[in-house]
């Protein structure tokens, strides 16, 4: 096959040259290593792989770099390899040796050459010896970790050299450990693994603690692997300077996690301590609205994907008021359908509830179907900040905190600050005296019982980044806010938030020793035996309509 | 609704027929039951089952039926409550007098219907991968048992194409399945010499959420050394925001895979899959397979539903081969009657969608090849490895002991289901 060496507009793949010097190779060569990717087995390909980077010639880049990510294919028929890219009607096609476009094909017309995780980690730490000089920073550490990872023996030299030419403090930091991890995996030199271990004792990582606890693996019989005494003892030193580090930082995210989940409650029970604790309705559908809110989120983003598919980052932002509007609209119409004939008879008004929370279920079920509906985490709320080594916080569970202080605070502002909620908290106090002082107690019920079940949608725009959109996501919930709403003491938002979050933290310190399942039974019996001896709850609130 | 209402006319033309003799005969039709939850938590499984054996009931009319007579589906909906299967499984039996039962998802459903089918001698076809440990004459499971399943998903993981894992973390939804399949693979790994330290096992509520702690604990415990790898038998819900909190702290395939018994196309469809690249799942069937009778089952799928979109997984096929076969022997026996039906069960064949052929056998289970995947960022699940030949499903699995000695062998008059020597029983 005749090769051209056409430079491809497409994509921007830069070398490092002194890694790579043999300048002209064979092409038939590359070529034929090319060809050995379509191999029957995995072992075959793993061979073309370490064939290619052992040629060094760039033009292969592009071809692992799609073999890395499914799209190498091979056509029906012919069986030409080529590179796919995603179009309207399958694929569009190039020759993956000229970069030849060959114009459109159907999914069924390609078979994709298969990878897997084993090759997947080869052919990523073969592209990060071929980036490690690249001179972009971000390649270069993407480069370094993934040297780290698979750590090739044949790579010490060249990452040796990179080391030299390395001027950022951070990169050189990553190439220094991924230096010491292959020098640990692969020399027998003493003084050589003794050092590498002396400088990843630097490094707060559990993949760091698992390289020299692999150190101290024992065989069947119980006699150590590593035959010397010296570089045993330099890898417990080892394992205990980071082991330090990893004990106070999974501290850390415990408490993390801990106020993690306790948001989530916060989200979900703070619309309920507003139905049920301030107006005193026993809301069985409240979890049907966090479904509803979800439901919204799930409609907004498919508008913008099929409208707006740049902007597709932002859908959340308009999911929230969105969501607001829609199931606090619903929530007006439930309370002024149904509510308000059950005022003061809470079985009833429980048992309506309910009833409705099925045939919101049902509709939203007959609607969109009984299935999962995927709802995408925008890239802000994507991935996790690696704070330091075992501490990681994620970001989708950053904003939710966030997202749940800033509802919170408004809501504080709002009842607090407002005349709307002057007018609240006078009927939750005393409903003949302010019906009397010339307040529409009728319609500050609907409004309070629409802002309640808004919240309960806004929580569900939350939700959906974590949890399942399906017509079950409410009933996971019910439970939960109650709990939180009657430990944190009913009527008082700050019992409400003081209540999920030490829930949530006491949750999260008991998981690790109990087990989910058993911490979520003691929390259950704990909140049994604490409502006997203060049955108000945390925060107890003085009002009438609490007395009777 | 409509099937219902045809299902209560056709009870009164067969009440009729009865009475009346062979005069109407011809009115007569074969009735197949349906038993799967249309609503509750199971709803974004099962119903999917529902809507399978609806289309294999019109493809068989439109291929002029069965015995030359029309075959007609009787759904009900046992709405995700075990109790209620059992219920429901008896209004099929005595009441609507079906032939047939499709049912079931979680093992806890079948259990709790399983006296009803032994007591009225029903026939029941189970399509899903399950704990085995199980054998009655009247259930066929079409699904994976462990040894189809669970065990060569450990074995490709301890292998070398699989990354050589040493150290196992068994993550489970609390109740029978991953409890009796995590103990099977507690009891293989420790004959093949891994100890008992070397293996963690978690267990979480169903529909459980908030996935830190554990996916924390997963990775502290995979930093002790040794190549660890997470066997999820997570089931339902619950694995949604488990792949997302795995996605999102990182957990890549190529240094905590993680293979899962429970996962299919349908329920990665609510997932954004990019993340999870290279984690994997063992079945017996995946939509990308790539062979002309699956290309077929795909379309005749879609156009059913009306949706291209949608997608098809292990337990439809399941479903699919068990309807095949039990129309096979049902058009080989000549009647729909249970026991010569059951008879005529064994032996039957059913091209595979992957290729290959399904055979029942006298243990009640099929010989199915296994898959194992990748997830890939489409949602699909692309074969990295698969078995040479189909496997035997096996009821009692060998490496609990006091299981191994069990057979199950349902060739009468000699019967042997849950004991170690035949017993003579008449029907």
């Amino acid at each position: 096959m005749p090769f051209k060496s056409t430079a491809r507009g497409w994509r921007l793949v830069i070398f490092l040259a002194g890694l790579l010097l043999l300048p002209s190779v064979a092409m038939a060569e590359l070529a034929d290593d090319l060809q050995g990717l379509r191999g029957g087995s995995y072992d075959a390909k793993g061979a073309a792989v370490e064939r290619l980077v052992a040629g060094g010639d760039e033009r292969a880049v592009p071809v692992l770099e799609a073999f890395l990510d499914g799209r190498l294919f091979l056509t029906d028929g012919e069986e030409r390899m080529v590179i796919g890219e995603d179009s309207a009607g399958g694929y569009r096609i190039f020759d993956a040796l000229s970069g030849e476009a060959l114009g459109e094909v159907g999914k069924r017309d390609v078979s994709k050459i298969k990878i897997n995780n084993k090759l997947r980690q080869l052919v990523k730490g073969s592209l990060g010896a071929l980036t490690l000089g690249s001179k972009d920073r971000a390649a270069r550490l993407r480069a370094a970790d993934a040297v780290f990872r698979s750590k090739p023996a044949d790579m010490i030299p060249a990452l040796e050299s990179a080391l030299e030419k390395e001027s950022d403090p951070a990169v050189e930091a990553r190439l220094r450990r991924a230096l010491a991890a292959t020098q640990l995996a692969n020399s027998d030199n003493k003084a050589t693994r003794i050092a590498a271990l002396q400088e990843l004792a630097k490094f707060t990582d559990p993949q760091i603690r698992s390289l020299a606890a692999a150190v101290l693996v024992t065989d069947g019989a119980g006699n150590p692997t590593e035959p010397d005494a010296e570089v045993r003892a330099a890898a417990e030193e080892t394992l205990k300077a980071i082991e330090q580090g990893l004990a106070f930082n999974s501290f850390l995210a415990n408490i993390f996690q801990g106020v993690s989940l306790g948001s989530v409650l916060l989200l979900a029970a703070i619309g309920l301590a507003i139905t049920f604790g301030v107006m005193g309705v026993i809301n069985m559908a409240h979890g049907e609205m966090v479904m509803l809110g979800a439901y919204t989120t799930f409609l907004v983003q498919e508008v913008f994907r099929a409208s707006f598919p740049t902007a597709s980052d932002y859908a959340l932002l308009v999911a929230v008021p969105a969501a607001f509007l829609v199931t606090g609209a619903i929530g007006v119409g439930i309370e002024r359908g149904v509510i308000r004939f059950l005022y003061g008879r809470p079985l009833e008004t429980l048992l309506a509830t309910w009833g409705l929370s099925l045939v919101l279920q049902q509709a939203v079920r007959t609607i969109f179907g009984p299935t999962n509906r995927e709802v995408g985490n925008p890239s802000w709320m994507s991935g996790a900040w690696e704070v330091a080594g075992g501490l990681t916080l994620t970001y989708n569970r950053i904003w939710i905190i966030v997202f749940a202080m800033l509802v919170f605070a408004l809501l504080m502002v709002l009842i607090r600050r407002s005349s709307y909620g002057l007018q609240m908290r006078a009927v939750t106090q005393n409903r003949p005296m302010a019906s009397s002082m010339g307040i529409r107690t009728g319609w500050v019920d609907a409004m309070t019982f629409g802002l309640g079940s808004g919240i309960a949608g806004m929580a569900g725009v939350a939700l959906s980044q974590i949890d399942n959109v399906s017509p079950n996501l409410g009933q996971g919930y019910i439970i939960d806010s109650f709990m939180v709403v009657v430990f944190g003491g009913v009527g008082n938002l700050w019992g409400t938030l003081v209540g999920a979050l030490s829930l949530g933290l006491v949750n999260k310190f008991l998981e690790p020793y109990a087990g989910a399942v058993l911490a979520k039974i003691f929390i259950l019996v704990a909140i049994i035996l604490f409502i006997q001896k203060r049955p108000r709850g945390l925060f107890a609130l003085r009002g009438r309509a609490l007395e009777s | 609704m409509k099937s219902l209402f045809r299902g209560a006319m056709s009870a009164a033309a067969f009440a009729a027929a009865l009475a009346g003799g062979s005069a109407v005969q011809a009115a007569e039709v074969i009735k197949v039951g349906v038993l799967h939850s249309l609503s509750g938590t199971m709803a974004i499984s099962e119903s999917t089952l529902k809507d399978t054996v609806l289309m294999m009931v019109d493809d068989l009319n439109k291929k002029g039926g069965l015995l030359g007579k029309q075959v007609e589906a009787v759904v009900v909906d046992p709405a995700s409550d075990w109790p209620l299967f059992a219920e429901k499984a008896r209004e099929l039996i005595e009441k609507e007098k079906v032939d047939v039962v499709f049912g079931c998802w979680t093992s806890v459903s079948r259990k709790s219907v399983l006296p009803v089918f032994e007591e009225l001698n029903g026939l029941l076809f189970y399509p899903v991968q399950y704990e085995g440990e199980e054998s009655s004459r009247n259930v066929f499971y079409t699904g994976a048992a462990p040894n189809q399943q669970a065990i060569p998903a450990v074995e490709y993981l301890m292998g070398d194409d699989g990354g050589g894992a040493e150290r196992f973390v068994l993550l489970g939804t609390d109740y029978v399945y991953p409890r009796t399949t995590n103990k099977i693979l507690r009891a293989f790994l420790n004959a093949k010499g891994v100890s008992d330290e070397d293996i963690m096992e978690n267990y979480t509520p169903f529909g459980h959420s908030d996935w830190q702690t554990i996916v924390a604990d997963v990775k502290t415990f995979a930093s002790q050394g040794k190549k660890t790898a997470v066997v999820s038998t997570i089931n339902g819900d619950a694995n949604v925001p488990f792949y997302k909190e795995l996605g999102n702290q990182g957990i890549k395939a190529e240094e905590i895979p993680v293979v899962a018994f429970s996962v299919g196309e349908e329920e990665l469809a609510g997932l954004d899959t990019g993340p999870l690249v290279g984690h994997l799942a063992a079945w017996n069937y995946f939509m990308s397979v790539e062979a002309d009778v699956n290309d077929t089952f795909i379309e005749q799928w879609h156009a059913f539903i009306g949706d291209e979109k949608r997608v098809t997984n292990d337990p439809m096929e399941a479903t699919y081969i068990g309807f095949k076969m039990w129309a096979q022997a049902v058009e080989q026996a000549g009647t729909t009657e249970v026991n010569a039906v059951r008879q005529a069960m064994y032996g039957q064949k059913v091209p595979n969608l992957t290729g290959g052929m399904a055979v029942m056998n006298t243990n009640h289970h099929l010989s199915k090849p296994v898959l194992i995947g990748e997830i890939q960022d489409d949602g699909m699940i692309e074969t990295v490895w698969s078995t040479d030949a189909e496997v035997v499903g096996d009821a009692w699995s060998d490496f609990i002991p006091e299981s191994a000695k069990l057979t199950a062998d349902w060739t009468y008059p000699w019967v042997c289901g849950n004991c170690e020597e035949p017993k003579y029983v008449k029907y």
